[in-house]
């Protein structure tokens, strides 16, 4: 049981969280075995933070904001939201907590207003449709078929009948996934707001803008573990080289990754695009010298050298050896 | 490749190689029985003995039947051909039939046959064709509440069925569910938009019938309409029991087809079910289609009211119950 106290800052606590889906079968060949999509995560997300789950595609992010948003049944473990549990109070947690799923296609035929009449008749208390269509910036689109929405519009009403019931907490999964930049904006614009009024927010997403823009703290999540959690400022400070210096050589196989990391100050090397390297660096200042030098006493010359701070990116690759977008 | 995705989708491959198997299986069932098919014929009273002698010589089934209760054996199809003793002495033997049906027509060249023959070298028989075409008894008042019930039936089976799986491949069942919905609102909800579909639909056949082949409804229209309501509503249960798994719309049209098809063929909807052996008569007559015919033909043509529709609504209540308890145990949200 938790305390009064501890319910009332905290918002989404799970404990020992773990699901294994069952092997597919064809009707001939090999059956899959079990897949563990998630393996153990403990997490505590405070009454209004934003928390984001980072994590490649097939990471676990899904499965994990679907056990939280008490649509999928774990394996193991156990959720607590807003001091209550899915299996016993799931009709009063509904009208608390407001979900926009990964992807849902809502009924092209009805019209913006008509979709939002019908969310709001499941809430009893439900926020009023000029306000909503406000929020979301679509009150110009209240007549339009869902059918005839663009992508951004489409998601942006998508989270607005996550915001029907004035939720306390409301998910995102992967809210800006394949949209253009314009929309995406919007979309963190509405989020702010949502978060200024005081709401919790958990979102998944694989983009470390997002991430660093939007959330508080972040949990990196990969192969359905739990790898490491902190604000994005904290995750990369705690790098053991939160610098990068990005270098290009005229003749890009004139020095290996290797010639790069044994440079005094250079913690790793990797290969990054074509010819280019980008090395990982406590101290640039004195890397930077040193880099020239081996340049120069090689006798070849540099093309382009910049140097930046590390991104939750840089994190992400130094805590699992992969790039988000490797797909 | 092809065939690897065909084969890891079994619904596909039923309804590849199993159905035709079962459909031509169903279908020979019905009709092997054709070829020495039996000639049923009623008598009317005055029929003189010799006659029935004859026929029965002739392996032709001769009932002695009243005038009403041979036009009620005419109607459920059992029997095709009337035979009236002539109206004065010396006048012709009246054969009543419809034209219009084949059946009647081998009937009545069979019997002619017969009793030319019987009636030896001289004159013969002076016989009369008349026309059997009253309301009931013609083919067109058979086909009709067959048509309304199969019409009824693939309404609510894919007006339910299929949005049920295409709202679940969407993902908006699941959306709903991550909204405060009581589930069995939305059951009720897709029962409900049935229900106001239904009296148009059945207005609109009943109109055409009517004004195209003069089809009339004998009985009660309030018979007619809680037929109506209690076949769309066993039919929306059912519906939602074969849609509760399935996770594609492939397989639920599959699945439909596997429910539907059998029924299309052994419930009566084109021709009597009668057809069928005896041994598996009491199984047809215990499907829900076989019901919605039956009950349907029972108040346009025989003319009951509700306490006569009584037996259909029991089956189709039997029907309708128990797949929609199924349906939403076994309900698949996501």
């Amino acid at each position: 049981m938790s305390s009064p106290e501890t319910s009332s800052v905290v918002a989404v606590t799970c404990r020992g969280l773990r699901k294994v889906y069952d092997g597919r079968r064809g009707l001939w060949g090999k059956p899959s075995p079990p897949v563990v999509a998630l393996d153990g995560l403990d997490l505590g997300i405070q009454r209004g933070e934003c928390f984001g789950l980072l994590g490649p595609n097939g990471s676990g992010k899904t499965t994990t904001v679907e056990m939280l948003e008490g649509l999928l049944a774990p394996t193991a473990g156990e959720i607590e939201l807003l001091g209550l549990r899915w299996e016993k109070h799931e009709r009063h947690l509904r009208q608390r907590v407001g979900v926009a799923l990964q992807e849902t296609h809502l009924p092209e035929k009805l019209s913006v207003d008509e979709v939002l009449t019908l969310f709001c008749s499941f809430y009893s208390a439900p926020r009023s449709l000029d306000d909503l269509l406000a929020d979301v910036e679509m009150a110009e689109k209240r007549q339009a078929f869902v059918g005839k929405l663009s992508g951004g519009q489409r998601q942006r009403l998508a989270i607005a009948c996550a915001l029907v019931g004035q939720p306390e907490v409301l998910f995102l999964d992967e809210p800006t996934t394949g949209l253009d930049p314009q929309s995406r904006r919007q979309i963190w614009g509405l989020v702010t707001r949502y978060r200024a009024r005081g709401g919790t927010v958990v979102l998944t997403t694989h983009y470390m803008e997002e991430a660093e823009r939007l959330c508080d703290r972040v949990a990196v999540i990969d192969h359905g573990l739990l790898v490491r959690v902190g604000s994005p400022a904290e995750l990369i400070a705690a790098l053991p080289a939160p610098h990068i210096i990005e270098v290009e050589l005229e003749t890009a196989a004139a020095l290996s990754t290797e010639d790069f990391a044994a440079l005094p100050g250079v913690k790793e090397a990797h290969h990054s695009g074509e010819g280019g390297f980008s090395l990982a660096a406590r101290e640039p200042e004195h890397a930077i010298a040193a880099l020239l030098a081996l340049v120069e006493r090689k006798g070849h010359a540099l093309s382009r050298l910049s140097t930046r701070n590390a991104s939750l990116e840089d994190v992400f690759v130094a805590l699992t050896g992969r790039r988000l977008h490797d797909e | 490749m092809r065939l690897r995705t065909m084969s890891r989708e079994p619904g596909a491959l039923f309804w590849t190689f199993g159905f035709p198997v079962l459909l031509s299986l169903a279908l020979g069932i019905a009709f092997r029985v054709r070829t020495p098919e039996p000639v049923m014929v009623a008598a009317l009273p005055g029929i003189s003995l010799p006659i029935h002698q004859a026929l029965q010589g002739a392996h032709i089934t001769v009932r002695d039947l009243d005038e009403a209760s041979a036009r009620a054996e005419v109607r459920a199809g059992r029997v095709t051909l009337l035979l009236a003793p002539p109206q004065n002495p010396g006048g012709p033997i009246a054969y009543r039939f419809d034209p219009s049906r084949p059946e009647a027509r081998m009937a009545r060249a069979a019997v002619n046959q017969v009793l030319q023959r019987a009636s030896g070298q001289g004159e013969p028989l002076p016989v009369v064709d008349q026309e059997l075409r009253e309301r009931g008894s013609r083919y067109i008042d058979f086909l009709i509440p067959g048509l309304i019930a199969m019409n009824l039936m693939s309404g609510s089976m894919w007006g339910i069925g299929w949005v049920v799986v295409e709202m679940r491949v969407r993902k908006l069942l699941k959306r709903l569910l991550a909204a405060p919905m009581r589930r069995r609102d939305l059951m009720f909800s897709f029962a409900l938009a049935r229900l106001v579909i239904v009296p148009f639909e059945l207005a609109v056949i009943l109109a055409f019938a009517r004004l195209v082949f003069d089809v009339r409804v004998a009985g009660s229209y309030l018979a007619l309409a809680v037929m109506a309501l209690a076949i769309s509503t066993s039919f929306a249960a059912l519906a939602i029991a074969v849609a509760s798994r399935a996770q594609n719309t492939e397989t639920v049209s599959g699945l439909m087809n596997l429910v539907m098809m059998p029924m299309f063929v052994t419930s009566g909807v084109f021709f009597a079910s009668s057809n069928f052996p005896d041994s598996i008569l009491p199984l047809i007559r215990a499907l829900p289609l076989t019901a919605a015919c039956d009950g349907l033909r029972a108040v346009m043509i025989d003319g009951r009211g509700m306490i006569g529709i009584l037996p259909y609504l029991l089956i189709l209540t039997l029907w309708g119950v128990p797949a929609f308890l199924l349906g939403l145990r076994y309900f698949r949200w996501r």
